[in-house]
């Protein structure tokens, strides 16, 4: 097996871009190993349109955004696998992988970039009473199965959870001639954002039932009903609000979780908010030449910034190649989240690795009305930006200059909050 | 024309099946489902019990214990993974501690080997995540896990290549015996005629009983709930954790699976429908609630999948094993419950015994009892992984991420003897969908695999038979294939 500086697991929309900005940074070996038959990942199956409005400022299809990246990778002739399992990588960078041609193979790497996206919470992981029958599908897989595979999963929907991929499913399964009944939501909002409940629901007369969940799945060899009832402020069951909803699918849009088995096997510390890897200022994780990008790292709304992020790895992951780390001069800074912000990407800065701006990306526990975004330094507010509405389905971003950091002699915690006045 | 006819490709059917086919005769098993294990074989506690439990002088007790004894060369001879990780029965109230010398002189008296009563302090070091309230414990070395489906599966394969024939979506509805002395038993797939009869079927024992005997017997359904929590929880608790037995059953258990899973569960829950699987919330709650009373921090929200067994629960709570006394021919196996999945090599045993003996069987000269499971290339190394890959470069392509399985197991399973027809069949042959992503990710490439190798229309793939059908048609009309 040829040996590689980069090796990449992942070949969805946070590997391509990393692969893309490794090698425009110089680095002439790099690998992608992706498990699917075909690059682009996820973005395969989501035929809608709506994606890269930042990165391209035009509104592509999920297939269409990954083609432009695709076209970049066969252009620099970037090597990849398709149809390749990656099944360890080892602290020391070996990564060993699988798949028929090659059979299992190792490649001793001196940088990854983990890029492996995240997966769905299943039925099982929700603890939802009832039969076990077919017809119980996360909306993912079934996505998969309507604009992949070209089969209709069912004709009568009712789907639990509001995450963006329930709602985008609501739609397709309307275009497809199904009946979608209703999306229900545990918690008092969406999970989504605005845009898709307007656009998915909204316009299609789809009721979104907050603070509504599913009691019961009926039906022993395949769903033939679900029933909803009503939760309290503690997210219970309201005895007596029970609806039962005929239907011959129930379909899960309830969270995603970044697939980070192999990064903990390899003992990458993991963020217990995110489930992701924690990381600095230049995506690498605890281990030092291992980065991590894209929903590995933190679930993502928006693919725009996925791969905004996946460049900066990239381009991270092969200045390590060509110089090691650069030892920082200063102690790094930590990056906290308080106060209504649940978690940051990165956690630490080093000013000497930092380009000239700071992004930090975070997501709250709430929907918040007219509250603020605040960044102090060391306890000094230096951000203070109003904001209409703040929810937990839509990441929030904070752009710091490096001359404000600098500028701060000895600083040491940047703090990002969410505050009402 | 059948000389045995047995009712139920459950693990007792399976056994029984098994062990006559080491005999020259013409044996039939009808099964109402698509597949072997589709009951409360497998949906309970897979735990090879030590059999201190049963009360002494049982059937219970007696076939527990032998059923113990045979289990390892069982598993052996099938290829079927089974460790004896011991059982302990933890005492959480001080006042409770004469409660493990009454069981421990009650499994002396069943015969079960090097049983040893635990100090609290000789407990936690054997289990430090037990819980601080935990006083002491009943130690039975000789308790086990094991894989409920690859045991049925394995003994049914192994009776199937031994010359037995297997029935699937066959509902037996009705039995007579005609004036020869012959049973006629009405299916919904025609009538089957045979000289004796085996009523291994499980919570329906009773029906088929009843239909043929004045000595009436009741099954109660007496639901379980579970739930598995995700492999990393696996080695929480390495022993079978029992708290002490009541009169309702041997308790909720938090044990390891043989696949390093954890799981929790049972409750028991006397209901009405021999359907009724489906869990509650309540029953949910209450694994959470008890199994938390014996290890510190369950880490119950690593919980993967939650599913409800049935036992088939007799009035008298006893095997009932043997020649019906008013009719003739007609064998029993019922009121198999705990330790029904122990006790099965024991219980096959001795009704191939009987019949040898009532039927004058002889022995096949060729009659082969070992197999080879389905090629699991978990653990295997990197020189032995591409050996099998440059003989069958299936095997380097991985199905079902979360539990590591290639597309040579799956096609393994689909083309042996008895093979997976659905995706719950690939799944208990394979664990293809058993991981933390509860087949999310690879039950479309099942079900093309599936379709592919049976030859069947992706809308005729379903996840265990009958009308569990996974997809009902094409998008658009013509050319649905988008990719």
């Amino acid at each position: 097996m040829k040996s590689y500086d980069i090796v990449i697991v992942g070949g969805g929309p946070a590997g391509l871009a990393a692969a893309v900005a490794a090698k425009k940074a110089g680095n002439d070996s790099i690998l992608i190993l992706e498990r699917d038959h075909e690059l682009g990942g996820i973005l395969n199956q989501c035929i809608h349109n709506g994606f890269g409005l930042h990165t391209f400022k035009e509104e592509l299809t999920g297939p269409e955004y990954a083609s432009r990246f695709i076209d970049q990778v066969k252009e620099l002739q970037i090597d990849y696998k398709l149809n390749t399992m990656v099944m360890d990588i080892a602290a020391d960078k070996t990564v060993t992988a699988m798949n028929r041609e090659d059979g299992m193979f190792q490649i001793p790497a001196k940088a990854v970039i983990l890029a492996m996206g995240c997966r769905e919470r299943p039925r099982g992981a929700l603890n939802i009473p009832g039969y076990r029958p077919a017809g119980i599908y996360s909306a993912g897989t079934a996505q998969r199965l309507v604009n992949i595979e070209g089969f209709m999963p069912g004709k009568e929907i009712v789907i639990l959870g509001s995450g963006d991929i329930g709602l985008i499913m609501a739609r397709r399964m309307t275009f497809e001639g199904a009946k979608v009944q209703c999306v229900a939501e545990l918690m008092p909002y969406s999970g989504g954002l605005k845009r898709n409940i307007v656009q998915c629901l909204d316009d299609y007369g789809i009721p979104l039932l907050l603070s509504h969940t599913v009691v019961d799945i009926k039906g022993k060899e395949r769903v033939e009903g679900v029933t909803i009832a009503e939760v309290d402020e503690r997210s219970k069951p309201v005895p007596g609000t029970e609806k039962f909803y005929s239907c011959d699918t129930l379909m899960l849009s309830t969270g995603l979780i970044p697939e980070n088995e192999l990064s903990r096997s390899a003992g990458v510390d993991m963020n217990p908010v995110t489930n992701g890897p924690f990381v600095n200022e230049s995506f690498e994780t605890s281990i030092e030449g291992v980065f991590a990008c894209g929903n590995v790292l933190h679930v993502h709304d928006l693919v725009d910034y996925v791969s905004e992020e996946a460049a900066k790895a990239g381009e991270h992951a092969a200045a390590y190649v060509k110089a090691g780390r650069e030892a920082a001069s200063a102690e790094e800074i930590r990056v906290k989240a308080t106060g209504g912000a649940r978690y940051t990407v990165p956690t630490t800065v080093s000013l000497d690795r930092l380009g000239d701006l700071l992004t930090v990306r975070f997501r709250v526990g709430a929907v918040y009305k007219d509250a603020f975004v605040s960044v102090y330094l060391d306890g000094e507010r230096v951000t203070h930006q109003k904001k209409r509405i703040i929810a937990p389905g839509e990441m929030e971003q904070v752009i710091l200059k490096k001359e404000q950091l600098t500028a701060h002699t000895g600083l040491k915690e940047i703090t990002v909050t969410v505050e009402t006045e | 024309m059948y000389d045995i006819i047995i009712i139920g490709a459950g693990v007792t059917g399976a056994a029984v099946a098994r062990e006559l086919s080491r005999y020259d005769a013409r044996i039939c098993v009808l099964e109402r489902e698509e597949d072997v294990c589709c009951g409360t074989s497998k949906a309970n506690s897979a735990i090879v019990h030590a059999g201190f439990d049963a009360a002494e002088g049982s059937l219970m007790a007696r076939f527990n214990v032998r059923g113990n004894e045979l289990m390892e060369d069982l598993a052996k001879d099938l290829d079927i993974p089974f460790r004896r990780n011991g059982s302990l029965v933890v005492c959480i109230h001080k006042e409770e501690l004469d409660g493990l010398q009454e069981l421990y002189d009650r499994g002396v008296k069943n015969g079960v080997p090097d049983l040893r009563i635990l100090s609290k302090e000789e407990l936690l070091e054997m289990e430090p995540n037990l819980s601080d309230n935990a006083e002491g414990a009943l130690y039975a070395p000789t308790g086990g896990i094991i894989c409920p489906f690859k045991l049925n599966i394995a003994l049914a394969e192994n009776a199937f290549v031994n010359g037995v024939e297997f029935r699937f979506n066959t509902r037996a509805e009705h039995l007579s015996r005609d004036e020869e002395g012959l049973w006629h038993i009405r299916t919904n797939n025609g009538e089957y005629v045979t000289r004796y009869v085996v009523n291994a079927a499980g919570l329906y024992a009773d029906f088929f009983h009843n239909m043929v005997s004045e000595k009436k017997i009741h099954i109660t359904p007496r639901r379980g709930d579970y739930c598995i929590l995700d492999k990393e929880t696996g080695d929480l608790v390495d022993k079978t954790i029992f708290p002490q037995p009541s009169k309702m059953g041997k308790g909720i258990l938090v044990a390891p699976t043989i696949h390093g899973n954890l799981f929790v569960g049972p409750t028991a829950i006397d209901i009405d429908d021999k359907e009724g699987t489906a869990t509650t919330a309540e029953g949910i709650a209450q694994l959470i609630e008890k199994g938390g009373m014996y290890v510190k921090d369950l880490p119950i929200r690593k919980v993967i999948t939650s599913f409800a067994g049935l036992r088939a629960h007799e009035d008298g709570h006893e095997f009932i094993l043997g020649e019906v006394e008013d009719a003739p021919h007609f064998i029993d196996c019922a009121g198999i419950e705990s330790p029904g999945l122990t006790s099965c090599p024991a219980i096959g045993e001795y009704i191939g015994g009987m019949l040898r003996d009532k039927m004058n069987l002889t022995e096949k000269k060729d009659w082969k009892g070992t197999r080879k499971d389905v090629i699991s290339t978990e653990g295997l190394s990197l020189e032995e992984r591409n050996k099998l890959i440059r003989e069958n470069p299936a095997f380097g392509t991985i199905i079902c991420r979360c539990e590591s399985v290639t597309e040579g197991e799956i096609l393994d399973a689909i083309h042996r003897p008895l093979g997976a027809r659905s995706l719950d069949g690939v799944k208990r042959r394979t664990r293809a969908g058993m991981g933390r992503c509860q087949a999310g990710f690879c039950s479309p490439r099942v079900m093309e695999i599936l379709q592919r190798e049976l030859n069947l229309p992706m809308e005729e793939i379903t996840k265990t038979g009958g009308k569990s059908n996974m997809v009902f048609y094409r998008t658009k009309e013509e050319g649905g294939h988008t990719a």
